[in-house]
Order: structure tokens, then sequence, then C-alpha cells
């Protein structure tokens, strides 16, 4: 471990004495950072299991929501459509039983094949998605339905259709719906949280990710193309804004890590929904014991206090 | 652009025009017009040919909106910190001191008490100029607190924005300003205060997503941009040719996204006719 750390130490120091950009006082100042750390880096990931994690979380045979669905809930029934223009496949909607209590479930679907694949638009909502969402969030309230939500998008499909829809004011709406829920909330990251449109149904009481899930503000790509000028700088973008689950929760922004089965959730789909299961019962029964009236007030306070100031 | 030629060479070359050459600042991008700052500053950055819209600064803009001498500022002193210690072609640390010294301002946002027409409220004015108006921390921060004091007040919050998004440079921490600004605007909501939220160009990304869309009033300036995904975004995600009036004010409001189109020169009194009509008593 000792040694992984010095490797890892040197390899951030050589980075830093390349960057001409950096003056005298400025360097000696993150030299002086970097040591302080080097306890610390131990612990944190490197740039290179940063990747790893990058990759895992959009494998081909992760688990997807339905693939949860079906092993953690009885008696599930899919909710269809907006009750206004169409039904969006990109994410499903409806109502089961999690160990014999009714929950509203939300979540991003991808598909496994190319058929499924466009059928679910890569797992890209429309306003349309997020509109079947706010519906569902109002059945959970009018029953008392804890709601959980599993978020998997590269993020809100961006075309022409989806803009004139109002994809924007969709977002939005969606989070206020979760901001005013007085039922227990539980979202997860089951593998990309890609911005806006993973955050549309992530305003939750408890946020967990999975360990090999990433939750970001742009994708590693997106993010290389604008701050690099070159979409194949993704690595490097990837490292520097740090998606990683150990990173969200270090800043404040999830309350806590899912264990994988060994070598990720799509090694073994039916331990990983074992795992998901209990943490997201977990969830709930700590939330239980928290007043109604508290809830949501509790809820707002959290990311109300969110952020890094100086 | 030349980045973008890395990314997608048949879509540029198929859609989109060469960029044109970079036009002084006080030449209309539409009709050629010239105009000397003055000028320009006296008809509220607007272009007397052809109606375009310049952008405006976030102290020119609380100017041209409050009562003389009525806007007190608040949390002046916020300042962004750098929790993952960014860099990419340049440290964010260096990048937030340079929009320091070009702009004059701790962040793209600056908040504070004003008076429109004698009648209170509060101001949350955004600046392209500080890192093209992006979202992070203290903007966040700064428009929450806004809200607060809209509340304590019992007055209604004025807010423009004029903003590309979040701040990639604070990763998810930026992410989380949207879930924390709606936070923000349901206790105000909750309060009885109003949000009347003013788009200006542009008003895209996180920004479109968050408390901009919340208003119980939206309005926008004529020509803005406003759209979750940006056009090249769009134009390179779907291989589609985009509509010529694609997200912006004008296709927004045939979709029925936004209340009003407002030209610069009446946002005052509309801004003052809401602030009568949603009662500044709260």
């Amino acid at each position: 471990m000792t040694n992984d750390a010095e490797i890892r130490l040197r390899d951030r120091l050589s980075k830093l004495s390349g960057l001409d950009l950096l003056r005298g006082a400025r360097l000696s100042g993150e030299l002086e950072r970097l040591k302080r750390q080097i306890d610390r880096i131990e612990a944190e990931p490197t740039d290179e299991e940063i990747w790893t994690k990058v990759e895992l979380a959009r494998h081909e045979n992760r688990p997807y929501t339905l693939d949860y669905v079906e092993r953690l809930l009885d008696d599930w029934f899919e909710f269809h459509g907006d009750r206004g223009r169409a039904d969006d496949f990109a994410l499903v909607a409806g109502i089961g039983k999690l160990n014999g209590r009714t929950i509203a479930l939300i979540g991003h679907q991808k598909g496994r094949d190319i058929k499924e694949r466009t059928k679910r638009n890569f797992g890209m909502a429309y306003p349309e998605g997020y509109r079947k969402a706010m519906r569902v969030m109002e059945i959970a309230e009018r029953h008392g339905f804890p709601l959980a939500t599993l978020v998997d998008t590269p993020g809100a499909y961006p075309g022409v259709a989806a803009e004139q829809h109002g994809q924007g004011g969709a977002i939005a709406r969606s989070q206020a719906a979760m901001a005013k829920l007085r039922v227990p909330t539980v979202a997860c990251i089951i593998g990309e949280g890609g911005s806006g449109g993973a955050v549309a149904i992530a305003l939750a009481d408890t946020v967990l990710m999975q360990e090999n899930a990433i939750y970001s503000v742009i994708s590693p790509e997106g993010c290389a193309a604008i701050l690099w000028r070159d979409a194949g700088e993704r690595q490097k973008a990837a490292a520097a804004f740090k998606p990683d689950a150990a990173h969200c929760l270090e800043l404040g922004v999830i309350d806590g890590i899912v264990p994988e089965p060994a070598g990720g959730a799509h090694q073994s789909p039916d331990e990983a929904a074992r795992l998901l299961g209990a943490a997201l019962a977990d969830a709930f029964e700590a939330l239980d014991d928290i007043p109604q009236a508290e809830l949501r007030t509790r809820r707002r306070h959290k990311f109300r206090s969110m952020g890094v100031l100086a | 652009m030349a980045e973008a030629s890395k990314i997608d060479v048949s879509i540029e070359h198929k859609h989109a025009p060469e960029p044109p050459a970079k036009k002084h600042p006080n030449t209309c991008p539409t009709c050629g017009s010239h105009y000397r700052d003055d000028e320009l500053d006296a008809a509220l950055r607007v272009c007397g040919q052809c109606g375009h819209h310049f952008p405006v600064k976030a102290r020119r803009r609380i100017e041209q909106l409050a009562d003389q001498g009525s806007f007190v500022e608040e949390a002046a002193d916020l300042r962004s910190a750098d929790p993952l210690s960014f860099f990419d072609l340049k440290p964010y640390k260096e990048r937030l001191a340079e929009a320091e010294i070009a702009t004059g301002l701790g962040d793209a946002m600056v908040i504070g008490a004003a008076a429109i027409e004698e009648l209170p409220c509060r101001l949350a004015v955004m600046d392209f100029s500080f890192m093209g108006g992006s979202m992070g921390s203290v903007t966040g921060e700064k428009f929450a607190r806004a809200c607060e004091s809209a509340t304590a007040a019992g007055v209604p919050l004025v807010s423009i924005s004029a903003s590309g998004g979040a701040r990639m440079q604070e990763g998810i921490l930026a992410l989380m300003q949207l879930p924390k600004t709606v936070c923000a605007v349901e206790e105000l909501h909750e309060s009885g205060c109003a949000l009347i939220s003013v788009m200006a160009h542009p008003t895209t990304g996180g920004l479109l997503a968050s408390f901009a869309s919340l208003g119980d009033v939206l309005l926008a300036e004529p020509g803005a941009l406003m759209s979750f995904a940006g056009p090249r975004v769009v134009a390179q995600t779907t291989r589609e040719k985009l509509p010529d009036d694609f997200g912006l004010a004008e296709s927004n409001l045939r979709f029925g996204h936004v209340d009003a189109i407002v030209p610069r020169p009446e946002l005052r009194s509309t801004l003052a006719r809401l602030l009568r009509l949603f009662g500044a008593g709260g």
C-alpha cells in the first residue's frame, strides 16, 4: 500500500511540475497540499481506477432498473404514459411490494440489444418521461407509498423535439415535485448518473450510489470536448471531475455506497440485487424513524447546504 | 470552431456555417451597426437599427432596473473554493482570479435588496462575463440567500439569468446547485412570496433545469437562447437539421414555455406591474 501511495504521489507530482502554467508560489502551495494528503491518497481512487469505474458503470451487461425490479419487487405493476402526450420508455415507473410493503419505484431504463436500446433511447428520457415520473410521485404521495428511484442515464435526451416539449422545465419541475413530497424517498445511482437527467429524480432523503456507479455534472466526453477541446481527453476529464462514489461521498453529495459483487454488478445480477435490496430496506427503515413532518424540511435542508465555499 | 472539428468533422461541415470573425463587442452581430459605449448604454444596450439585445453585465442591469440608489448588495463576500483541485488547461483557482479581475465580481451572480418604481423586492442578477455565468457553489448559495432574504422581508424575488449552465470545474457539487436552488424556490413559494424569472441570453443547461424555470412568471428577452442542450450538442447527437429558431425565446413562447417576451426598454415597467400584482407585502 505504501509503495502504491508513493507511486501515485510521484505521479501527481510529476504532472504538477509538467504544468508550465503554475507559478512558483502556487506550485509550492500545491506540493504542500499534496504532502498533507499523502495519507489520504491511499484511500482515494487513482485516475485509472476512476476510469475503470466509468467503464463498469457503462458496462453492457450491467443490471438495469427492470433487472432489479424483477428480483426485488413482488406484484410489480408498471404505469405508462404522462397523461398528456406519450409514454417514454427511457424511464419506467410503477408500484410493487418490497419486503411486503408497497412502494413506488421510478428508474431510467436502458436496453440490452439494438432494438431495445432504440426503444429505450439509451436511457435518455424526454420531458414526457419526467412528467410520467411526476405523475407517479403524486400517486406515492396520495397513498403514502415510500418512493425509490434508480438513476441510470447518460443524461436527458438532447433533441429538437425534447427541447420543444420543455426538457429544462420538466427536469426543474420533477426536482420540485420531489422537494414537495412528504413520503420517505431513497434514490440510488445504479450506473450512470448523468447531469440534469439524473438529478431530476434524485432529490431524495437518502441518496445512495453503487460502488461502481458514477454521478457527474457532464459526461467525461462532453467535459473533455469543452475544457480540453478534444473529446479524446475523456480519461483526463473524468480524473479531474471525479465522478466516482468515494469522491461523491467525501463531498457530501451522497449518503452511502452500496457494495457490488466482486468485479462489478454484471458479474452477478442476483447478488447485486440482494445487496441493493438490503440497502434500500435499511434506508427506508432509518427514514421510518423520522416523523413525517420533519422529513421534508430535513430533505430540503440537506440539499440547501450542498456546496463548498471559500 | 476548431475544437469541434476534432469531435465530428462531418456534422460540423454539413450543418454549421464557418464561424464569423470575432467582431467588436459593440458591433451588432445581426445588422452590423456599430455604437460607442455611451450610446449603447443609453439605449439599454439594444441595437437602435434592428432591436438586437446586446449582453448586459450584472451591475449595469441593476442600474437599468432598480430605482436609483435603492440597491443594497447582499452576500458580496462569498467566493468559490476549489474542492476538486480542478485543472483542465488552467487551474480553476486561476480562472476564478482572472474572472474576478476582468469583471470586478466575486462570482457570476449579484444579489441584493432593491426597489422598482418604489416597490420593494430582491434581485438576483447573473453575469455571463464571469466564466460564462456558470453556476457553482457560490451562485447557488447566493440564489438561496436571495430567496431567504425575500422571504424574511416578505417581498417578491426577481431573478435575471444569463448562464451557460452548471460550472464543470466544481464537478458534482455544481450539479447539486440544481436541487439546492429548487429547494430554495420551494421554501420561497411556501412563504407566499413570488419568484419572477427573467431569462436573458443565454439561459441554458442547469439554469433552465432549475430555478429559472420555476418562477411564478417566466419572462424572456427577445432572441435569448433558452434550451437545456445547446444547439451544437443537439446537432451532433441527433444529426438533425435544427430549425432556425431552435431554442430561442420566440420558439419557447410558441411552445408554451414562457409567459411573455419582453423587450428590454419595457422590462422595468413590466416588472413593476408584476410587483404591484403579486403584492410587495408577500
